[in-house]
Formats: C-alpha cells, structure tokens, sequence
C-alpha cells in the first residue's frame, strides 16, 4: 500500500520528468534527422504514460481515492477561485483574536454577479503548508467564516464554500479557544441564512473542520474528493490497532464520492478531467464553475425563508434507521 | 425562592451501579479507590462522599436524578440504527451494546417535568458504544429540539459521547449538521436549550449541538475536548495545563458557563427553566 500520492505515483511521474526532459532535448536540437527520432520517441513515451494513466485510473480503490484527493499538484480553493471568479478580495479577520491563514475567505464576482466566498486552502511546499496549518483551521478560521456568512446575509449575497481539509486543529491553543463552539457555531450560522450557498468538496473532506462550513442548500463533490468522518489512518488505528490498515479502513468507511452520493449525502459529482483535476486544471475548474453557476440559478429561484427551510430539510432527512 | 429541595430528593426504585462488591453492599471509589457503602453511594448520586468523583451514570439514573419522580416520558425509544456501510464488526459491536444497556442506542428522549415544569429532554448513556453519535441518536437529539419548539418547552440535553459514530461514516458527520440545525430553529423560536457536558464530552458531538445551547452546565473535572489530549498535546508544543480539557480548565477558557456538583443539578436547571422560560409559560397562561 502507497502511503503518499508520490509514492503510488513513482513510476508515472519519472516518466513524465523523462518526457520533459526529452521535449527540452528536442526543442535544443538542430539535426532535424535526430529530432525527428526524438519526437517519435517523446510519443511513444506520451502513449505509455496515457496507457499508465488509464491503468491506473481503471481500478482506483478507496485508499487510492484518499490519495488522489490528497495529492499536491491538485488544484486548491485559490486555484479555482482565480479561475472561476473575478475580483476575489480577501478578507482576513475573525474580529476576536487572530487571522487564520487555513481558511480563506472575502467577496468576488462570478459572471458580474457579487457572491460570498469560504475556502480551506492549502499549501503546496513546505513553506505553504506551515503557513496554511496544513489547512487545518483553528477557532479564528471558522469565526471568520461566520463573519463572512452573516454578511453575506446582510447584503444578500449567495455564499459558495470549498471544502478541502484533512481535519480541524486539534492543539491545545484551538481547545482553549474552542475550536468545537467555533465549528458548531459556524454550522448554526449557516442554518440561519436566507440566501443561497453552495458547497463544493475539491479535495479532503476531512470530519468536523469540513462540516463546518458544509452546511450548504447544495453540496458537490468532485469525483476523486473524499468525506470522511474520520481519517482512515485513524480509523485503522481505532478498530485494528494499526494505522496503516488504513486502504482497510478507507474501504468501510465508504468515503468516495460515489458513495457519497448513492447514500443521498451530497448531490452532484463533479467529473475530472482522465488523470484527475491536476492533469487538466482549466478543464476541472470550468466543470466546477459551471456546476456553481447552475447550482446558484436553480436556488435564486427559492425565496429567502424557502431557502433556509430547503436547507433545514436537507440536512433533517440525512439518517439511516428504522422504527 | 422555592424550595426545590435538592437535598430533601432522593431517587426511587432500583439502580444500576457503578461497581458492586459481591455482596453488593460496597462499592469502590474510582477516584480515591476508598470502600463506600452502596446504599450511602447511592444517596449520594454516585458522588464519592471522600473525594467527589462523579461516577458515570446510565440515562436511567440520570433522569431519576434530574426530574420530577415518574414524570419522564420515553419517546422514540423504537428507533433502531441500520448498518448503512455494513461496516466491519459494527453489528455485534451493537448488538452487545444493547443486550448490555437494555436501550437500542446511545440517546434515550422524551419529556419529563422539571420542578413540575415541563421540559424536552434527552440523555446520552456513555455505557452505549461510547455514547457515540450515528443516525438515531442524531435523529433522536433533533426530535428532542423539535419537540421543545413544538410544545414551547425549554431543552435540556445531557451530553455524554466520544463524538460520531465512526461505524456509520458519513452518515454520522452528517448528525452534526443536522442536530445543529435543529439548535438553530430552537433559537429562531425562542426556546431555550441548556446543554449539560457530563464525562466524557467529545469530538462531533461537543463540535455540534452540545457546544451551541444557549447556557452550558458541566458535572466537576467531566473531560470535554475536540480532540483525545494525546492527539492535542502531540499536535503542538504548547505545554498543555495539568487539568487541560477538564470542566475547570474549559470553564476558564470561557467555553462553558457554570461547573455544578451533581446534588445541585436539579435545582440549578430548575432556577434556569423557571427564568429562562418564563416567556414560555407566561404565553401558555394567555393561551388557556
Ligand atoms: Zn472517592
């Protein structure tokens, strides 16, 4: 079992470096003759790694599905907000302590029409990720969630959050200052608007630091994203003793999109392009802005207190049982 | 003021302890590991007369404990979880949890009086897989938060869990939203829902409604954090304070409002509904 996306990836990306390098080699190169034997090579290379592509993405499991919504060139929340929208400014403060660079968030435009972002961002190098947290945000990060959606109220505007976090922070310092009254108030707020929001999981759906910003009218998720209650690594470690049982445990805990959706839980996929958001990230992000635009116009059409009420019954129906 | 008569109150009918001896007469203390009399236990709510520990309670103690004698009300109590990923192990796992309990889930609700009040109650029985939180004690603790809208009853649910329900995924994540949706609708109502964090309150369900009710009570030194200490102490290098994630330490940190000995829960509820949902029964009065 890979333990990372590079791992599993190994054979794939020293083949993709080989094709650049070659392509490098080529474009330096003045005998046309041996160009010519260069770019045949450079295609037969390019059909190889498109069969591998294929190969791979023909039996992905659940361990591979953690994977895939873990890896680092995945395109994150800033990512598809430069693509999607326009004028995207951020607004950093929770007014109560600190700002928390996991969460970012601040209006933009989508198709000229103003909206209200939220986004778990994370980081792409080491410095990135100190400085993201890994994207597992503190108190600071969902309060200023909550800041932005009750003025997202106030000024009407429709609300679109990203999801993409392993977990909230669990320190000391995000229990001192209660990181669980800060998820479940940023929950609550969510249930409290009259305007439309809609989620969309683009990578790690990781338990409480998810939710709190998912309580949305309409939740997408793309295809290789995960939502879990529990990492599976801990999972594993729960029920076997053994982290790395965690390809097991992904198994059980049905975390993919497809199941996801099969349990009612979300209510779109989102395809990727072959070879995952990463492979082609203008296309991922197109499919994304298009479901966000659609799913915005079929909800403008609910009035305010319908708004709240439709998402207020979303959630109510979400249980399995019998009486 | 009322003489709620904490002291004068003592439960009825039989009880299951903590730890009998074989005879049945002693009990040992789990905090100072002290022989106590079963009987004086008892009388004592399960609190060490040496050392106060609180000992864990069933639903059923709880209730007896807290409410008018033989006004509680079970309702819902048919609720059966399904094993909706059919996951590993989860069916023994759950079906020993119920031949163990005599509930079918973690949450036992209904209504009950309180100081001849009426309130929308629920319980979370720890001995229950943890107290964990999958679809029907998400279901359950959402009914109970209806029901408070539907009847203008104050809520009061007493939280006692690991978090969610890792055995039904998603599902259980879910219950968070869900239940916390419902806390939001007690608020657009003008219900007032106490929340009461007893050993141990944890993870999902202290990261949704247990954290968001408008007064939050804790039993002394109840542990009540997001994360296990171990995974927090391990996640930074803040030195964490000896009585890091007990009701004390979350007191100080402002995240909950009172610490109540469990002999004082009673009244202490009974002076917050009388207050808190004067409005309610003022209206009732209109009403009839
Ligand atoms: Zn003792």
């Amino acid at each position: 079992m890979a333990k990372s996306w590079r791992e599993w990836m190994k054979e794939l990306l020293h083949l993709e470096e080989l094709i650049t390098q070659m392509r490098a080699t080529a474009a330096r190169e003045t005998d046309s003759h041996k160009a010519e034997e260069l770019s045949q090579q450079i295609e037969a290379f390019e059909g190889r790694r498109k069969n591998i592509i294929k190969l791979i993405f023909s039996r992905l499991g659940a361990w591979e599905e953690v994977l895939l919504a873990r890896a680092d060139p995945r395109p994150y929340t800033l990512d598809y907000v430069n693509a999607i929208f326009t004028d995207f400014l951020e607004l950093e403060g929770d007014r109560r302590f600190g700002t928390d660079h996991a969460i970012v968030a601040g209006p933009a435009n989508l198709e000229g029409q103003p909206v209200m972002i939220v986004g778990h961002q994370k980081g792409r190098n080491l410095n990135e990720r100190t400085f993201r947290n890994f994207a597992m945000a503190k108190p600071e990060g969902y309060r200023k969630a909550i800041r932005m959606f009750s003025m997202a109220e106030r000024f009407r505007l429709p609300v679109v959050t990203f999801i993409d976090t392993p977990a909230a922070d669990p320190g000391v310092e995000s229990e001192s200052r209660g990181i669980s009254e800060a998820i479940a108030a940023s929950m609550l707020s969510m249930f409290e608007l009259t305007v439309p929001v809609v989620s969309v999981v683009i990578g790690e759906g990781g338990s409480g630091g998810a939710i709190g910003i998912a309580a949305a009218n309409t939740v997408l998720m793309q295809e290789h994203a995960i939502y879990s209650v529990i990492p599976p690594e801990g999972c594993a470690a729960i029920l076997w003793r053994d982290a790395s049982k965690g390809n097991q445990a992904a198994a059980a805990l049905k975390l993919t999109a497809k199941s996801a959706l099969e349990m009612g839980l979300i209510d779109r996929i989102l395809p990727e392009p072959e070879g995952g958001a990463y492979a082609n990230p203008l296309e991922a992000a197109e499919t994304v802005r298009a479901a966000i635009t659609g799913s915005l116009q079929e909800l403008s059409k609910m009035s305010p207190v319908k708004l709240k009420e439709h998402r207020y019954a979303k959630f109510r129906s979400m249980g399995v049982f019998s009486s | 003021m009322p003489d709620f008569g904490a002291a004068h109150w003592y439960p009825q009918g039989p009880m299951r302890s903590g730890k009998p001896s074989p005879a049945g007469r002693f009990v040992q203390c789990q905090g100072c590991k002290k022989t106590l009399f079963a009987t004086d236990f008892e009388a004592n709510f399960k609190v060490c007369p040496y050392c106060s520990h609180h000992h864990r309670l069933n639903w059923s103690e709880r209730i007896a404990y807290t409410f008018d004698e033989d006004s509680f009300q079970e309702m819902d109590a048919d609720l059966v979880s399904s094993d909706p990923l059919a996951f590993p192990d989860y069916k023994p796992k759950h079906d020993a949890a119920r031949s163990k309990t005599g509930m079918e889930d973690s949450v036992a609700c209904g209504i009950a009086r309180l100081i001849d009040m009426p309130v929308s109650v629920a319980v979370s029985d720890f001995h229950f897989m943890g107290g964990s939180m999958g679809s029907v004690a998400g279901e359950k603790v959402t009914r109970t938060l209806e029901r408070g809208c539907d009847m203008r009853c104050p809520v009061i649910i007493f939280c006692a869990s690991g978090g969610a329900r890792m055995q039904e995924g998603l599902v259980s994540l879910m219950q968070m939203a869900k239940t916390t949706a419902a806390v939001e609708r007690c608020r657009s109502h003008g219900i007032p829902y106490i929340s009461v964090f007893t050993d141990p309150t944890m993870a999902g369900v202290l990261a949704s409604y247990a954290s968001v009710a408008d007064v939050i009570l804790a039993e002394p030194k109840a542990l009540v954090g997001f994360a296990g200490a171990r995974v927090s102490k391990q996640a930074q290098v803040v030195k964490a304070p000896d009585d890091f994630q007990q009701a004390e330490w979350v007191l100080r940190s402002g995240m909950l409002d009172r610490i109540v000995e469990r002999r004082d829960m009673r009244s202490t509820l009974g002076e917050l509904v009388r207050m808190l949902g004067a409005h309610l029964r003022q209206g009732a009065a209109v009403v009839a």
